[in-house]
């Protein structure tokens, strides 16, 4: 700790004075106020709750995944429901004889191995195989997409807020309303409606897939070019539905931020209008929406999940889509933890983004966020 | 002279009745606003289209095959679908399920939000620590992917339980500025006094507090709409609800399932249903821009 803060000092004095025990909590309640402690055990907490979630819902809820398994077994090849359970057993890695608190502390051991069973439906492929097969693709779509959507968004809230209620300004605001609107997938099948198929400008078929069948992935131009080919569309939508926002927020905080006196003050000193703009109003109207990016992280890798399937790319809400038709249990378990674990970390990344742009927040003492 | 208008203006207003005059007065500050206005049309067009268009127009079921994705006419102006039925008959009964459904999501959803998220700030502590864990983590699960694959276990079959699983996945971000909003509240006067007074927990939350957070919840209610229909027709669209019957999302999925996206004559049968969303959202985000700057003075300018 490099500087004590008063009230660090008079929390030092008193735990000095009470029982062993209290002044152990008093460490730990010191610990605890850094904001990397907070944030670490916020995101322990969210793995451990929806790991929870998945497994009340595979195994204890009425009408389980399990029991339908155990069902389907029994139907189909005539086995008795001993032999189904043994077998439905073995499928979802999960020992049905022993009580329901010994099978979720083995579910809860396996995961901490990053062991998220076995997939129904390819046997002997791990799940989180086939998850980081398909993962890598709508991360880069999605985060190509919601990267461009901030840096020209924030662009245009600061040209809109400049030139408040030009021509120019009610045209990127009512425009970036339209398309914040409608949902993403509607503008995924516009596109395939209107640009593929009526118009016939987009080869719609072949740019569906991850990458072409038969070209060799490496960093060539080629393979990266081709990479660029099939994931245009979807990155497209991501930016489309996210530019919006970006707009929106960052003009009313530019207005907001050029009424601060230090904006007035450091016109009357003369500063350039191109330092004034970057340094005294974007820096700081830009602050909050980084915040934003990361909830907005959150819902855009759900929304991929349509997008996903309308353009054919295959990344993990292809693969989620599959799962949930096939009744893939493990790998629907496998994605919803997954897709929070990338949730988490776009929010610590975040969360210490915004500390570096911030100088007042991080400090010791001044770390009590919102 | 400005004394003798303004006694004049309030007699005209004080002869149309109350109720009435408070509606006056709201269309006359919407009207300021073309976004909110537009918004506000759209909205109870297609509340009409949806609850009572059904009462006048009878329904068109009956297959055809002799006009299968048949162009628009005025026999039927937005053409046919894969069956030959009419578009614009399906538009017209495919709204109640899904405005009722978002309806139903938001006011539940709204109903936890407001009273976890005034119990959390008002009672503070630990209850407040919890229940602020457990809406951090609710809001870090992407809510979709959740929303699919329960409602691929569940399958639920009325609209009502529909609505019951949307409003448990989209409370949180509510919860949060409720939470915000209270705390702010806590520290005003008249609150303050109904402490002393003793006039116990849930009179403080519903009878000063709330009643204060009106617009705000109005507002926020109509945005928790915009969310439910986004998901709802999201896994519609995949196909995990059995809802049968007509609804603008379910159309979607017999569309792009019958392939109609491919058919370069089908245009106007897929146009129907994403219109209908489309608009019906832009309304509902528009219409709750409008009703902040009515609510808000500070954003009139």
């Amino acid at each position: 700790m490099a500087t004590i803060t008063p009230a660090q000092g008079e929390l030092q004095v008193r735990t000095l004075q009470r029982s062993p025990l209290s002044r152990m909590r008093g460490n730990l309640a010191g610990l605890w106020g850094r904001p990397i402690t907070q944030a670490v055990a916020k995101a322990l907490l969210t793995i451990y709750v929806t790991s929870t979630i998945t497994f009340v819902l595979i195994r204890l809820m009425p009408g389980s995944p399990v029991e339908i398994k155990i069902d389907e077994l029994m139907n189909q090849s005539q086995m008795s429901y001993a032999d189904a359970a043994a077998m439905a057993s073995g499928l979802f890695d999960i020992d049905l004889k022993a009580p329901i608190h010994e099978q979720y502390l083995a579910y809860l051991g396996n995961l901490a191995h990053g062991d998220l069973g076995n997939s129904f439906l390819s046997r002997g492929t791990t799940v989180m195989s086939i998850i980081l097969s398909v993962l890598p693709w709508t991360l880069f779509a999605v985060g190509t997409g919601l990267m461009l959507s901030f840096i020209i968004g924030i662009f245009l809230g600061l040209i809109a807020a400049y030139r408040r209620n030009s021509l120019l300004d009610h045209a990127v605001s009512t425009g970036g309303s339209i398309v914040s609107s409608v949902p993403g997938y509607l503008i995924a099948l516009l596109i395939v409606l209107i640009f593929g198929i009526q118009l016939r400008w987009l080869p719609i078929t072949q740019m569906r897939g991850a990458f072409t069948s038969g070209i060799t992935p490496g960093f060539t131009f080629e393979f990266i070019g081709d990479i660029l080919f099939h994931a245009a569309l979807p990155i497209s939508v991501f930016f489309l539905t996210h530019i919006g926002l970006w707009i929106l927020s960052m003009r009313s905080a530019t207005l907001a931020a050029l009424e601060e006196d230090h904006v007035t003050v450091a016109r009357a000193r003369g500063l350039s209008d191109g330092r004034i703009t970057t340094a005294y109003v974007g820096r700081n109207a830009v602050l909050p929406l980084v915040s934003q990016f990361a909830i907005a992280a959150g819902a855009v890798v759900g929304g991929a999940v349509i997008i996903e399937q309308i353009f054919v790319y295959q990344g993990v809400g292809l693969r989620l889509v599959a799962s949930v038709n096939q009744r893939d249990y493990p790998l629907m378990q496998g994605i919803i933890l997954m897709t929070t674990v990338c949730v988490i970390i776009a929010n610590l990344v975040a969360d210490l983004l915004y500390s570096k742009l911030d100088p007042r927040i991080g400090r010791a003492g001044g770390a009590a966020g919102k | 002279m400005t004394a003798a208008t303004a006694v004049v203006d309030r007699r005209d207003v004080s002869r149309i009745p109350a109720p009435l005059a408070g509606v006056v007065e709201f269309l006359r500050m919407m009207s300021r606003k073309p976004v909110g206005l537009i918004g506000l049309i759209g909205v109870l067009f297609f509340l009409f289209l949806a609850y009572v268009a059904p009462l006048i127009v009878p329904l068109q079921d009956a297959v055809d095959v002799t006009a299968i994705y048949a162009k628009p006419s005025w026999t039927h102006p937005l053409g046919t679908d894969f069956q030959g039925r009419d578009v614009v008959n399906q538009i017209v009964y495919g709204g109640g399920d899904i405005i009722t459904t978002a309806i139903l999501a938001a006011l539940f959803s709204t109903l936890i939000a407001i009273t976890f998220g005034s119990i959390a700030a008002t009672v503070g502590g630990r209850i407040d620590a919890v229940i602020l864990a457990i809406t951090d983590v609710a809001l870090t699960i992407p809510q979709l992917i959740l929303l699919i694959v329960i409602a691929a276990i569940f399958r639920p079959s009325s609209f009502f339980a529909l609505a019951v699983i949307l409003a448990l996945l989209q409370w949180p971000a509510l919860l949060r500025q409720i939470r915000a909003q209270v705390l702010s509240l806590r520290e005003r006067d008249f609150v303050e006094a109904a402490r002393s007074l003793d006039l116990g927990l849930m009179h403080i939350i519903f009878r000063e507090m709330l009643p204060n957070m009106r617009s705000y919840i109005v507002i926020h209610f109509i945005i928790a709409m915009t969310l439910a229909i986004y998901a709802q027709a999201a896994i519609m669209f995949l196909g995990l609800v059995p809802l049968s019957g007509k609804n603008w999302a379910i159309m979607l999925y017999f569309a792009y399932n019958q392939g109609a996206l491919f058919f370069k004559d089908s245009f106007f049968y897929l146009m129907g249903p994403i219109m209908a969303i489309a608009l019906f959202q832009l309304s509902l985000v528009w219409l709750a821009s409008g009703l902040e700057d009515v609510f808000n003075p500070r954003l009139r300018n």
